[in-house]
Formats: C-alpha cells, sequence, structure tokens
C-alpha cells in the first residue's frame, strides 16, 4: 500500500540528497584519519596542528550541517509544493 | 592539598548553590499545563521546549560535571588520547541529524515516553524493550553516581570534602544536603527544573571557560611555553604524548566513533530530545549544539595547563579544581566551582528522570500493572527517581570511587549495543526481533567480558575500555567491537529467522509517523497552544 509520504514523492536519490550526504559525511571521514592530523606542525599561537586542527573542524562541521540543514528544508519545501499540485 | 576551608570561594559556591535551589522548585510552575499528572508533564516537561530550552536542556545534560573534571584530568594524566572527546563530539551531530528528528516524529505521534516504548511498539516485542529499557537504567545508574564524584571533587578542593581524620558523616554531609536538594526539587518539578538550572549552569561555565582560556596562558607564558612543559613531563614519565603515537591512532578514531554512536542511545539524551516542541528544534539544534564542542575542547586545553602551573595531585580528578584554586582569585574560583557543582545537578536529575521513566514505562507498566493510569504511571516514576538517586548516593558512598568509574566504562559499551535495535528500527523493519535480541546479548557478553580482561598498572581489571580488535590486531575501543560483533550476530541470524518464518511481531507504526511534524494531522499536541507559549 502507497503510504502518502513526504519521502515517497519523486526519486529518492536527487543531487541535492547527494550533497547533504557528502555533507554528513565529511566529518566522519576527516576525524577518523587520525594519520592525517597527528602532527605537531604547523603551530597556531603555540598550539600544536594536532589541537588546533580538530577545534578548527568543530567549526566546518557546523558549518557543513547547517547546509545540509538549508538543502533538506527547501527540498522538503519543494516536495510538498510539488506534490500538493 | 587541603590546608582549610576556602572561605570566599565556598561563599560564592553556597550562593549559587541557594539560587538554584530556589530556581528548582519554582520551576513546577514554569508554563504549567491543565494536567499535571501525568508522565508527557513531570517527565518530559509537556513536550514543549523549543530551540533555546532545548539547546541549554541539552547541553546541560550532554556536558555533565564528570565530563569537564574528567576530560582535563585525562589529558593531564596522558596527554593527546584524552583530546578524543573533541572529535567524539564533532561526530554526534551529523549522526543525530539523520535519525533523531525520525524518532521524535514516531514518539510523538505515537506517545512515546522512552526508547523501549519505540522498540516494543515497532518490533511488538515486550522482551525486546524490556532489554532495552535494563541496559538503559543499568548504564544511567553509575553515570549519576559520577555526577556525586564530580562534586565531590569540588568540596574537596574547597576544603569542605574533610580530611582523613573528621569523621565519615561531617565528612559526607555537604554531599548529602546537595543531594537530598537535588531530590526533593527533581521529585516536585520534574524535567522542568533541570531545565530551567541549565541556564545558569551553562552561562556560568561559558564565564569560566572563557576566563580561564585567556587568563591562565597569560599567567603562564602563552601556549608554546605550556605545551613545551607538557612535552617534557611526558617524555619524562614515559607515559603519553602531546601528539598519540602511531599505535595509538585505532584507539583514538574507534573511542570517538564508539562514543558518538553510543551518546544518544543514553536515556537522558533521549529524554531532552523528546522534551522538544517539534522535529525542526532538534534539526536546528544540531546546528548549534557544536559550540558547547569548542568549549570542550578548550577545557581540554586545560589540562595541560594544570600540568604547566606546577598542579600536582594524585588524584588526576582533583587536577582542574586545583588548578582553579591556585590560579584564581578566591571568588572567581568559587564562580568555578559553583559552574562545576550545578553542572552535576542538572544531569543528575535529567538522568534520575530518564531512568525513572524506563522503569515505570517499561517495568512497571509492561510487566507488573498494564492497567496503569497516567497518574499512577506518573507516582511511580517520581518515587523512582528518588529511589535511583539514592542508589547512586550509596554506590559512591560505600564504595571506592573506581567502582563507579568501572561501571561507567561499562555502561558505555553496552548501551552501544541498544544501536541496532533503536537506530536500525527507525530505519527498516527488516531486522527481526529475536535476532536483535541475539545481538544484543553477543555484544554484551562480549563486551563485558573484555573489559573485564583488561589490566591497567593500577587495576586487574577494568583497567581501560580499549583491547585488541579481533582480526585487525590494532588496539581499539571494545565497545565499537562488541557493536560490530552484534550487527554482524543481528544480521545473520535475521536471514535464519526470516527463512524458517519465526513469527515477526506486529508492527504498530505507518512509514508516515516517521516524518510527521507537529501540526500534521493525528500529532498529539500535549498542551494547549496557549501554555505551550513563545519560548524562543
Amino acid at each position: 500500500m502507497p503510504e502518502d509520504t513526504e519521502v515517497s514523492r519523486g526519486p529518492v536519490v536527487t543531487p541535492v540528497r547527494v550533497v547533504i550526504g557528502l555533507c554528513l559525511v565529511a566529518p566522519f571521514v576527516a576525524m577518523l584519519w587520525v594519520g592525517s592530523y597527528a602532527g605537531t606542525d604547523p603551530a597556531f599561537i603555540g598550539i600544536p596542528f594536532f589541537y588546533w586542527y580538530q577545534m578548527a573542524w568543530v567549526v566546518i562541521s557546523t558549518a557543513l550541517t547547517m547546509i545540509a540543514y538549508k538543502l533538506w528544508q527547501r527540498d522538503q519545501r519543494a516536495r510538498r509544493e510539488g506534490g500538493a499540485k | 592539598m587541603n590546608d582549610g576551608v576556602n572561605g570566599v570561594a565556598l561563599a560564592v559556591f553556597i550562593f549559587f548553590f541557594v539560587l538554584v535551589t530556589a530556581m528548582g522548585f519554582m520551576a513546577a510552575r514554569w508554563r504549567r499545563a491543565e494536567n499535571e499528572h501525568s508522565l508527557d508533564e513531570w517527565g518530559l516537561g509537556g513536550r514543549s521546549f523549543g530551540t533555546w530550552v532545548t539547546w541549554f536542556l541539552l547541553g546541560g545534560d550532554l556536558y555533565t560535571a564528570y565530563t569537564f573534571v574528567a576530560v582535563p584530568a585525562a589529558i593531564y594524566a596522558a596527554g593527546a588520547s584524552g583530546f578524543f572527546a573533541v572529535p567524539y563530539t564533532i561526530l554526534v551531530y551529523p549522526l543525530i541529524f539523520t535519525f533523531l528528528p525520525r524518532l521524535w516524529s514516531v514518539s510523538h505521534k505515537h506517545g512515546y515516553v522512552t526508547t523501549s516504548d519505540f522498540v516494543r511498539g515497532r518490533f511488538g516485542s515486550k522482551g525486546l524493550s524490556l532489554a532495552v529499557a535494563v541496559t538503559g537504567i543499568l548504564a544511567t545508574m553509575p553515570y549519576i553516581a559520577l555526577q556525586l564524584v564530580g562534586i565531590q571533587a569540588v568540596l574537596d578542593v574547597m576544603g569542605v570534602g574533610g580530611g582523613e581524620d573528621t569523621n565519615w558523616f561531617i565528612k559526607d554531609l555537604p554531599l548529602l544536603i546537595a543531594f537530598g536538594v537535588l531530590a526533593a526539587y527533581t521529585y516536585s518539578s520534574g524535567l522542568r527544573a533541570p531545565a530551567l538550572i541549565a541556564f545558569v549552569k551553562d552561562t556560568l561555565i561559558y564565564i569560566v571557560i572563557a576566563v580561564a582560556i585567556i587568563y591562565i596562558p597569560i599567567k603562564l607564558g602563552g601556549f608554546d611555553d605550556i605545551f613545551a612543559s607538557a612535552s617534557d613531563k611526558f617524555t619524562e614519565t614515559g607515559a603519553g604524548g602531546v601528539v598519540p603515537n602511531a599505535g595509538g591512532q585505532w584507539t583514538y578514531a574507534t573511542l570517538a566513533l564508539g562514543s558518538a554512536l553510543a551518546l544518544f542511545m543514553y536515556p537522558h539524551s533521549i529524554t531532552a530530545t523528546l522534551s522538544s516542541r517539534s522535529r525542526e528544534v532538534i534539526r536546528r539544534n544540531t546546528t548549534i549544539l557544536p559550540l558547547y564542542s569548542l568549549m570542550l575542547g578548550l577545557l581540554a586545553l586545560l589540562g595541560f595547563m594544570a600540568i604547566a602551573a606546577g598542579v600536582k595531585v594524585e588524584n588526576g580528578q582533583l587536577a582542574i579544581p586545583q588548578l582553579f584554586e591556585n590560579m584564581f582569585p578566591d571568588w572567581f574560583a568559587g564562580v568555578a566551582f559553583a559552574a562545576i557543582g550545578i553542572g552535576a545537578l542538572v544531569p543528575a536529575a535529567i538522568m534520575s528522570i530518564a531512568a525513572a521513566n524506563l522503569f515505570t514505562r517499561n517495568i512497571y507498566k509492561d510487566f507488573i500493572k498494564p492497567d496503569a493510569t497516567p497518574a499512577q504511571e506518573t507516582k511511580v516514576s517520581k518515587l523512582v527517581s528518588l529511589l535511583v538517586k539514592v542508589g547512586a548516593l550509596i554506590f559512591v558512598l560505600g564504595m571506592d570511587k573506581t567502582v563507579a568509574i568501572n561501571f561507567q566504562l561499562l555502561g558505555g559499551i553496552w548501551i552501544l549495543q541498544t544501536f541496532p535495535a533503536l537506530v536500525g528500527g527507525l530505519f527498516t523493519r527488516w531486522f527481526h526481533r529475536w535476532a536483535l535480541l541475539g545481538g544484543w546479548a553477543v555484544g554484551m557478553v562480549y563486551g563485558t567480558v573484555a573489559a573485564y580482561g583488561v589490566a591497567s598498572p593500577t587495576q586487574k581489571h577494568f583497567g581501560g575500555s580499549s583491547d585488541e580488535i579481533p582480526g585487525i590486531g590494532e588496539i581499539g575501543y571494545i565497545g565499537l567491537t562488541a557493536f560490530v560483533l552484534n550487527v554482524l550476530v543481528t544480521v545473520v541470524l535475521t536471514v535464519v529467522l526470516k527463512a524458517v518464518k519465526a513469527p515477526d511481531g506486529v508492527d504498530e507504526t505507518k512509514p508516515a509517523d516517521y516524518t510527521a511534524d507537529a501540526g500534521d494531522p493525528g500529532v498529539q499536541v500535549e498542551l494547549p497552544p496557549a501554555t505551550a507559549g513563545s519560548s524562543h
């Protein structure tokens, strides 16, 4: 029985949704690849690379989540309007 | 280190403590609804919290006093490896962005109060729901106990913890008072109390961190000097380092990932989430909650500052309170101590409410008294929240602190084993309920046995949370290994059970339930709009 849900309208995988997915996956790749940042140089105001790089990723991942959120909102709105027609 | 009572700091501490106590009791009247004798009201604050209240509540809930004491303490003791808390909290948000809104929607649609409610409804299995509930309660108890350890550390440094010569009653009296007060206002105000107090807690914490991160490095001659002296210390003792070595990288990554997966399996995280007013509130929160991660990162650096400042403590937990006492003027040290102390009260209250809700909904109502009315449920929940706290208190006073820490470590491993049932269930009904139960059991047993076998220089068992990953040979977080095993067993058993056509249980949810938002037809609005009010 087809449920009339917001996700069932239109194709499931769209370019916008791929971008949303990438935004959400990027922090995992960056943070779990510890070898890419386990060093002391370059230091920032005396703080070794290892520490400031991860703190910088707090900001980067926040920005990415925010982009994902905005894109998702737009995606849902477009779908709802598309379905109402 | 206790050379007498620090009077000024103590006075400031008591001032803030009295302030939040008054707020805690007044919270009962904050945005109160018509029907206050329901679990939705007492245990979820009427499901009415907007973006900012939810932000404070979740922040106050997840970043506990113990976190503030333990993360820098780990850095103080071992350096870089303790910093995994930062990638851990980075990974939490993209993760919950994908599944929490679905949990919110289905819970609102069906009136679920706990994760076990959802599991029972989705898989039609009381056994599986009981497993999830018991795991949640077991994992939460030691966590509450550790909040007390946080308060104790602060009291100790202020000199009111008592020395070895005072008798046990005088020594523990301040802790008993703090806890009695906490229990009383949680009982009367429910989730509204920690929600209101969280404002004070977070404001204090942010002020303290902002001051500490600027003031202390200036006094110590800058970050160059701080890291240089930390590096010297690690070279000297031969343990730890400023950067993780090649062997430690697997441990670092698996700890970050495993902890991130586990965090929102904890009942108290879910309680705070379900109390929010709409699905959007949760998504919006995933974009503003990382501010706390930034703060946690800065806080972690205090561990290095404690080394550079020459703080020498036997019990690593005391390193940060002692650093504050040494570096700050007395009155500001009092503010910092109050921040940690109140930081313990907020999560302790939410955790005890969450554990009580689990007991009431998934043990009392499912197995003991199926026809319980909402008023009876609320009464049982209130009583259990008291019992849970008394239990935690006995834990801390009666047993060695390391017992609480060991159990907390185990709790993290255990709670992760409920992930397949909960998150798996949110996206697919493919898993078989008995397979999930089997996977859970295997994960629990493996995790417990593996953690028991870890020895450290000071402990024969439960010496740490990392062990060799079978088949890979690297050292990794036991919880994550157990989780992978759990998923494997679940998948294999599901295939087998489906092949033999084992009864699958009734699913009371519909696909549309997972995307419903407040205002959609059929979504319960627990509060009349007038009292739900604007809360931005």
